[in-house]
């Protein structure tokens, strides 16, 4: 099996991704029982790290401010309150 | 009611027949039912124009291909800055609905733009025409969106509605991403330069995977600067794919033409850009639960296997066979041990037999029953014949309980 990316690592994407692929794989049960024990192993912590991205995320807000050298650089944006 | 009895159809199944009121009235039923056809924006040119002294207001809507019949009551009419003239282009607002005596479907306004007294709608309709032929509309120019945008960069007035709204949605629907804003103003002479920069400046800088065009709604002179040919371009040579949503649902602009995807609204615009969260937890569930149902069952078969493979193991097992075996070396090994026995006792019984034989034709028994051995005494041998003793030889003669001498008498 290909060396995988620690779970708590990935972005939301990728463990996602690789879960819904998991998944299918452990449905079609071609692989030796050791190899099903490490898929479902993994599939519960790629879902669980998903979750737990999910719940925690907050939309992060930046703008593009002119600079010195006539390009632009990223700052914060802060909204007005209503 | 009026219907005729018995008729039947081809496939001689009764059939209605309609009276005119009742068809009308049905056809009318089934116009006002469409919510679509409830609240909609007509645009073309206006045609037949009248405006008898009821107040009513009658004309078509026609392009060059088709017309729809238009009707505006007096109250309506009476809000109207003035009256349009044959041949303008306007867009008119309201229902659809059947003039039941007249069996004649129409456009119920309730509203009249006038496309910017005509010249900014000739405008929109003829850089509309230019940009279209050079292609830079065409559907197999669009891209798609990319399924999980990292970066979104919006392109909107730091201070407007739509950011707002956009923010709003992000935050509920997608929040793993980053919102880049790429601060521009939206409105008012500077704003088409403006509004470029600003697409240059994010795709160049912000690194986005989408970009969002928006802005509220406003009068069609507001919006001009989406009806731009230099932003329509601008939106067509933006690296990541543009999605706009200008106004209110019903205004259309160049802009959105030009767009990947176009959305009604700001808020609508960040919907199309993103998946929902929702609907990922709940997709989050089910995967957990196929996982979940896939390994029980796989361990559950594999157990069955085993089973079933340690059953099929015991009976082919040599073990049986050992234990076999094991019985029948014993066996030997005892039948070897007996017959060695036998033999042995066969072997002692003839070595009796031998020893009885011997003893039998020993000189001890010869000896017993009465004969006895003579020796000469001079030099012990055995007088076998008279020609070995002559008168006077001492003898030794030999009987079964001793020996005794004696001299030879002829």
């Amino acid at each position: 099996m290909a060396k995988k990316k620690p779970v708590d690592q990935m972005r939301f994407e990728e463990a996602f991704e690789e879960l819904a692929a998991l998944v299918g794989q452990l449905e079609s049960g071609e692989q030796p029982l050791e190899e099903s024990l490490a898929l479902f192993e993994r599939g519960q912590s790629l879902a669980a790290h998903c979750s737990q991205l999910l719940e925690q995320a907050e939309l992060k807000l930046r703008q593009l401010v002119p600079d010195d050298s006539g390009g632009y650089s990223e700052s914060d944006l802060e909204l007005e309150a209503e | 009611m009026l219907r005729a009895m018995g008729v039947l159809s081809l496939f001689g199944l009764p059939t209605t027949v309609w009276s005119p009121s009742q068809l009308n009235r049905h056809v009318r039923q089934v116009l006002e039912s469409d919510y679509r056809l409830s609240d909609l924006w007509l645009a073309g040119e206006v045609a037949n124009l009248s405006h008898p002294a009821s107040g009513h207001l009658y004309f078509s809507v026609r392009d060059s291909e088709a017309a729809v019949r238009c009707v505006m009551w007096r109250p309506e009419v009476a809000r109207l800055p003035r009256l349009p003239r044959d041949g303008e282009a306007v867009e008119a607002h309201g229902h659809l609905s059947v003039y039941e005596a007249g069996g004649q479907y129409q456009l119920y306004a309730d509203q009249i733009a006038f496309a910017g007294e005509g010249a900014l709608y000739q405008e929109f309709l003829r850089l509309k025409a230019v940009l279209e032929a050079e292609g830079l509309f065409d559907p197999d120019r669009k891209r798609d969106l990319p399924k999980w945008p990292r970066r979104i960069g919006v392109v909107s007035s730091p201070t407007g509605a739509a950011l707002r709204d956009v923010v709003n949605v992000l935050g509920r629907r997608y929040p793993l991403a980053e919102l880049i804003l790429s601060p521009t103003p939206v409105q008012g002479e500077a704003a088409p330069a403006a509004i470029v920069e600003a697409l240059r400046a994010v795709n160049q800088y912000g690194n986005p995977d989408v970009i969002l065009l928006v802005r509220g709604g406003g009068s069609m002179e507001d919006l001009w600067a989406f009806n731009t040919e230099e932003v329509v371009r601008a939106v067509v040579n933006s690296t990541a794919p543009v999605v706009t949503g200008i106004g209110h649902e019903t205004d259309v602009h160049l802009a959105d033409f030009a767009a990947d995807r176009q959305a009604p609204t700001p808020s609508a615009a960040a919907e199309i850009a993103t998946p929902d969260r929702a609907e990922l937890a709940g997709e989050l569930r089910e995967h957990r639960q196929r996982l979940a149902r896939a390994w029980r069952r796989q361990r559950d078969e594999r157990h069955s296997q085993v089973a079933k493979q340690r059953a099929a193991l015991a009976l082919a097992s040599p073990q049986a066979r050992i234990a076999n075996a094991r019985q029948r070396s014993d066996d030997l090994a005892r039948r070897v041990v007996a017959a060695v026995r036998h033999e042995l006792a066969l072997r002692q019984a003839g070595l009796r037999g031998l020893v009885q034989t011997l003893t039998a034709v020993g000189p001890e028994t010869v000896l017993a029953r009465g004969y006895a051995v003579v020796r000469r005494l001079a030099d012990g041998q055995v007088v076998r014949s008279m020609a070995q003793v002559k008168a006077g030889d001492p003898l030794g003669v030999r009987v079964s309980d001793g020996s005794f001498g004696a001299r030879v008498e002829i």
